[in-house]
């Protein structure tokens, strides 16, 4: 067992830590792209896709993530499609990510005045010039600070991914415990490494949000 | 003919009428002056010009486009008709000059070349053009204003619509947005204004219109009907602004 040493068990953690910051990754970026497109319908005035839209996000907003994770690892494989614990995991977590990130840009695009719009409409813009030029523009400003403050989220998150059999930096710990008996080494050191990867990203969100403050 | 017809609009927010019949001809040329007391209805009836706002009965035309028709049509109305807000509305992150540039790039596709020369001619025209590369915050109210109108004839509107675009500024800074439109005016642009101006009204305007409880109440000619008031109603309003 003393053959694991600390820098064996740092080195396997580390190695892990590719994983959950790929899967993180994948997350924000595509459930960023589906956050946009949420966006669009839920601030279009067409009622029935801003309806649809508002179901999605409570839906995903409004249940555990581990039960997201759930019914994509078990639920897709009762139809008979073999889903892969990575493929489960970017699925549940980009559309956890998107239904969150929708919401907090939808506040920041209704945090502009209602002149903006009608300014934009009476130049004869269309929906999506007006979101194009005018709106998202300035509600990109607002939105920065909580986006990048959410990104943590993401990452805290994926550590449920391991529960699905997701090899990530949470599961190699522990793996690790089992194979060395360490608990309180190992999981010290993992809970040090998700800190090392989101304190960074919270103090910038911080010091952004500062910024902003100022700015204004 | 006349450019803008509005015959018989009527227009409720919930079960409250706001416009209760309203009919207006507006020809090539004509400034309408609009007046009347808070809340009877003329910021609606000019918001329904423009498709802003939709209205329940009745017929509005501009230019022969029927307002009342499919949302298709709102973008060929929305380029004949300008709209100048009491806020001004100018977009913060952008410049004046990239204001004004804005819908003729990206509506009607205008080349850089000639969205520049628009931009030049416009801030020009409202005598802004030392102001093109400063953003909206750099600007006094009254420069704000003056932008916004530049931002609107750029898209070359048959019809300039303004709703009180002097009662956000402060008193000093008035007349330099009246000069601005008076001088549209004389160049024979039709506008119809809603306004608390009222020597403006009687000066510069060529019809007057006194909207009262959502009905134009009384409307001709602006020095006769100041001289002598119609109704008691006018009479009061026109007393009470002294
Ligand atoms: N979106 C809206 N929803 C509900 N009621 C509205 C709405 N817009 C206007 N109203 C009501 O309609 C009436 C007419 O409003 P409008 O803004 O047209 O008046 P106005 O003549 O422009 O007044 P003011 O001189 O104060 O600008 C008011 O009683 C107002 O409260
Ligand atoms: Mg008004």
């Amino acid at each position: 067992m003393n053959d694991f040493s600390f820098w064996v068990i740092l080195s396997n953690l580390l190695l892990a830590t590719r994983w959950t910051v790929l899967l993180s990754l994948v997350a924000f970026v595509c459930g960023g792209a589906v956050g946009l497109a949420l966006l669009f319908a839920r601030v279009s005035k067409i009622r029935w896709l801003d309806t649809a839209t508002r179901a999605y996000i409570e839906f995903f907003q409004g249940t555990p993530l581990l039960m997201q994770l759930f019914l994509f690892f078990f639920g897709v494989a009762l139809l008979g499609i073999e889903v892969s614990p990575w493929l489960a995991a970017s699925l549940a977590l980009t559309f956890w990510t998107s239904a969150f990130l929708a919401e907090i840009w939808r506040g920041c695009v209704e945090s502009l005045p209602k002149g903006q719009w009608e300014a934009a409409e009476t130049l004869a813009l269309s929906y999506i010039e007006q979101m194009r030029y005018v709106i998202l523009p300035q509600a990109l400003r607002i939105a920065i600070p909580p986006t990048v403050g959410f990104s943590v989220q993401v990452i805290k998150g994926t550590a449920l991914a391991s529960i699905i059999g997701f090899v990530d930096l949470t599961k190699a710990g522990t793996m690790l415990n089992n194979a060395t008996f360490r608990p309180f080494l190992v999981y010290s050191l993992v809970a040090l490494i998700y800190f090392a990867l989101c304190y960074p990203l919270s103090w910038y969100a911080h010091r952004l949000e500062r910024q902003f403050n100022v700015a204004r | 003919m006349s450019l803008v017809s509005i015959k018989d609009v009527r227009k409720s927010f919930g079960s409250v009428e706001v416009l209760k019949g309203v009919s207006i001809e507006v020809g090539r040329g004509d400034v309408v002056a609009i007046i009347g007391k808070s809340g009877s209805g003329k910021s609606t009836l000019l918001r329904c010009i423009n498709g802003l706002e939709t209205y329940d009965a009745g017929c509005i035309s501009v230019d022969g486009i029927d307002v009342g028709k499919t949302r298709g049509n709102l973008r060929d109305l929305r380029r004949n008709v300008g709209m100048v807000f009491q806020q001004f509305n100018l977009f913060p992150h952008l410049t004046a000059a990239e204001n004004v540039m804005l819908a003729p790039k990206v509506v009607n596709r205008e080349s850089a070349h000639i969205t520049k020369a628009l931009a030049k001619e416009t801030l020009a025209k409202v005598g802004l053009s030392d102001k093109a590369d400063s953003y909206p915050s750099q600007l006094s109210g009254g420069q704000q204003q003056r932008v916004a109108i530049a931002r609107a004839l750029a898209m070359r509107p048959n019809v300039l619509l303004c709703d009180e675009i002097t009662s956000a500024l402060d008193p000093e800074l008035v007349s330099e947005v009246l000069r601005v439109v008076e001088r549209l005016a004389s160049d024979g642009m039709t506008l119809i204004l809603v306004t608390h101006e009222m020597r403006f009204a009687r000066d510069v305007g060529t019809k007057l219109v006194f909207m009262h409880q959502g009905k134009v109440h009384e409307e001709g000619p602006p020095k006769p009907l100041f001289a002598s008031p119609g109704t008691p109603e006018l009479a009061q309003f026109i007393g009470m602004q002294h």
